[in-house]
């Protein structure tokens, strides 16, 4: 049976991993390939790493970084952050990553998401969703939570969908760095109105999180960084606790 | 001089996990990600994979003049072919309907939308995406060391349908069986990335790069027991 997965993620930043609360307030949480390392033998089944490095003097550094990690990690890499044109695409691709995460480009030229998705294949094509609650829907925010967009969230995922992304990574900005868990029902609705994966992201501060997550939103991954990061818990230890919980996991 | 293992590279999708994880299994082997039919038709073994849309896939092989190297590799060397590279080594694909090598007798389909769910009910996704289990139809080389119902990385929307069971030598659940590895003489094919799949994928590659294909038939000879 297919199991749900579980995902680090390590937010990058000049070469360092950091983790912030609602995208601000960062703080070092360590060096990206020995973390990607320790991170692969706990079990983790795939490593998303986000590049937030605001100058795009140290742009290339995430290459390298995703290059270290490629030769000597053998899981899926997903890597996001800064992708506005298929030659950004490329260039990740080629240093090793398994999947490019679109986020604010697929808002500001959603032709990207199909031009690339058209090239690679949409199976390394993931369109980040970065939504928050207004009202009785959800919005969509870019450029790092800042900019609002006026877009449903529901409608966009599924254009997302149908312009070829392989997968969502939705992220609750309502939740993210609060540690109250996802928005379950933003991950519920955007998990039933689309037929591609869903990881939900933003809000992780328990393990019974990750369960609700999966039980109730309908994820087919879960995201976390800070959990991890700063040793609360090991990702072997989250998946034991899913399987407690009747969730299918790789152990 | 020819190289030890070539991956072929038609331009469907990033070969570089591909390489990265032989090039860690076989450290001392030569590996070309090539294009080239010399190289390939001169190398030891062929690694084909393959990502994206099988119209695409023909396409391009086509385009490269590829055909006949592949056809030629699969039958006369060991031969891994990897997710796409598996899907278009049969006869036809439902993925645009488009015509495959036919190399391995059968055809290719889509999961069918009204079979996607649970048994709770529960829509399931296509892409088929993650780790699976993966159930050994057959006794084979490329297995050794891997157990039973081992977990490997999928990512795919369409699977095989072989017309000649004998070739199954795997198969997974989404919700129904679905052949997800077949063994033909010195072929090998799976849907699931190896080189995605940490350590049983780094295994599966490691027996591949040392896989002497009949080896087995002779050794039965010799000990005089029977092979099925």
């Amino acid at each position: 049976m297919l199991a749900k997965r579980i995902i680090p993620c390590l937010d990058v930043t000049n070469g360092r991993v950091v983790k912030g609360v609602n995208f601000v307030e960062l703080k070092d949480a360590g060096d990206p390939v020995e973390i990607a390392r320790r991170y692969n033998e706990a079990g983790a089944d795939e490593l998303t790493f986000l590049d937030i490095t605001a100058s795009s003097d140290n742009r290339d550094l995430i290459l390298h970084i995703i290059e270290a990690v490629a030769s000597e990690v053998f899981i899926p890499l997903t890597v996001g952050g800064g992708v506005r044109a298929v030659g950004d695409v490329q260039r990740l691709l080629n240093a090793g990553a398994d999947k490019v995460g679109i986020n604010t480009s697929a808002v500001t030229n959603p032709q990207l998401v199909k031009d690339a998705a058209d090239r690679y294949g949409s199976q390394c094509i993931v369109v980040a969703i970065d939504a928050k609650r207004a009202g009785d829907h959800w919005e969509i925010f870019t450029h790092g939570g800042r900019t609002a967009t006026g877009l449903d969230a529901v409608e966009w995922a599924k254009k997302m969908e149908s312009l070829g992304a392989g997968e969502l990574l939705l992220t609750s900005m309502d939740r993210d760095g609060t540690k109250s868990g996802f928005d379950l029902e933003l991950t519920r609705a955007i998990s039933e109105a689309v037929d591609i994966p869903i990881i939900a992201s933003g809000g992780v501060g328990t393990l019974q999180h990750l369960v609700d997550g999966v039980k109730e939103g309908r994820a087919d991954a879960v995201l976390a960084a800070s959990i991890f990061h700063f040793g609360e818990y090991g990702v072997d230890e989250a998946k034991r606790y899913m399987k407690q919980h009747g969730i299918e996991v790789r152990l | 001089m020819s190289v030890d293992i070539a991956v072929i590279d038609y331009g469907m999708g990033n070969l570089r996990s591909v390489s990265k994880a032989i090039e860690h299994v076989a450290p001392s082997a030569s590996v070309a990600v090539t294009s080239d039919p010399a190289v390939i038709a001169a190398a030891g073994r062929v690694v084909f994979p393959g990502q994206g849309a099988a119209p695409d896939c023909m396409r391009e092989i086509d385009a490269r003049g590829l055909r006949q190297t592949i056809v030629d590799a699969a039958r006369s060397k060991p031969f891994l072919g990897i997710c796409m590279g598996m899907q278009v080594l049969f006869e036809h694909s439902e993925e645009g309907d488009t015509a495959c090598l036919a190399i391995l007798p059968g055809t290719v389909q889509r999961f069918p939308h009204e079979a996607m769910h649970d048994d709770a009910g529960n829509k399931l996704k296509v892409p088929h995406m993650g780790w699976n289990n993966v159930h050994q139809a057959m006794p084979h080389p490329l297995w050794v060391g891997i157990e039973e119902g081992a977990r490997f990385y999928f990512v795919h929307s369409y699977f095989v349908q072989p017309t000649v069971p004998d070739v199954i030598a795997g198969f997974s659940h989404y919700p129904f069986p679905f052949t997800c590895a077949v063994a033909s003489e010195n072929i090998f094919a799976v849907q699931f990335h190896p080189e995605k799949s940490q350590n049983d994928g780094l295994t599966l590659l490691g027996n591949f790069v040392t896989w002497n294909p009949g080896e087995r038939d002779t050794a039965c000879d010799m000990s005089g027991a029977t092979c099925a």
